[in-house]
């Protein structure tokens, strides 16, 4: 099961940035997301794959296709960058792959043997709104201000403005 | 553990090769999810594993996935405005600033 969704992270997004037509990207992203909310599952962190499928692959998705149909043509050849960008952009993604994966092996990460607390909702709906030591109520604040505060900003820069002659 | 790294660490630079090479800036959108997915599943990986009593890494995920979107959504408005002034999303036909 890991295998097959980890299978589907690699080549889905191997293929979303390589793809020549924009709508496939998107598509493929996609894919990758609900891979990526599929992990989240087999980890038994339910909520947030939840969310990650609502927010991201129902959101964020549906915003990208909307606005690559606003924006282009839709059978539209993407353009690349030349063969030297490509080559020295590869060469830069693999030498700083290798030096992560050298540096994660190298490690021999401790497991934890307390206790696993659990991660049903209501252990989460808890730890959120509380603010004791574990408490995240004002991340939680912040976070909204910082919503309501992008949404304010898009639709001011998006809006049609009457020109003023 | 370590496959849960592999994974991120892998779809994280595939990542960046898709912001450094692309053209079309929603294309350089969908790479920075692509950062942003690889970066969420090592928060997880880390909580699950090395921190089993705490939901920290959980709580910061939620956080960067709500920043995620309040990001994509003014990218994507800004991305608008620009294909309304210059009836082009190239990073290369963008160069000019108003006055």
């Amino acid at each position: 099961m890991f295998l097959l969704l980890s299978g589907m992270i690699l080549i889905f997004s191997v293929m979303t940035v390589t793809s020549r037509r924009i709508l496939r990207s998107a598509v493929y992203l996609l894919f990758v997301l609900i891979a990526t909310s599929g992990i989240y599952f087999m980890l038994k962190y339910n909520f947030l794959a939840a969310v990650q499928l609502t927010v991201y692959a129902g959101g964020i998705v549906v915003l990208i296709i909307f606005s690559i149909l606003l924006t282009s043509h839709i059978s539209e050849r993407a353009k690349m960058a030349g063969l030297r960008q490509r080559l020295f952009s590869a060469l830069a993604v693999v030498a700083g792959a290798t030096l992560t994966l050298i540096v994660i092996f190298a490690y021999s990460f401790p497991r934890n043997l307390e206790p696993a607390i659990s991660t049903d909702v209501k252990t989460i709906g808890h730890q959120l709104v509380s603010y004791s030591v574990n408490g995240y109520a004002l991340p939680f604040e912040v976070v909204s201000v910082l919503l309501l505060a992008s949404m304010i900003g898009a639709i001011v820069v998006a809006r049609k403005e009457s020109i003023t002659k | 553990m370590q496959y849960f790294l592999i994974i991120s660490t892998l779809m994280f630079f595939i990542g960046v090769y898709g912001f450094l090479t692309r053209k079309n800036m929603i294309t350089i959108l969908m790479s920075i999810e692509l950062i942003l997915n690889a970066v969420n599943i090592n928060f997880v990986a880390f909580n699950k594993y090395l921190f089993n009593n705490q939901l920290q890494g959980l709580f910061f995920t939620l956080i960067v996935i709500a920043v995620a979107a309040a990001e994509a959504a003014v990218a994507i408005a800004i991305i608008i405005n620009i294909y309304r002034n210059f009836k082009s999303i190239d990073v290369d036909n963008v160069d000019e600033m108003k006055y």
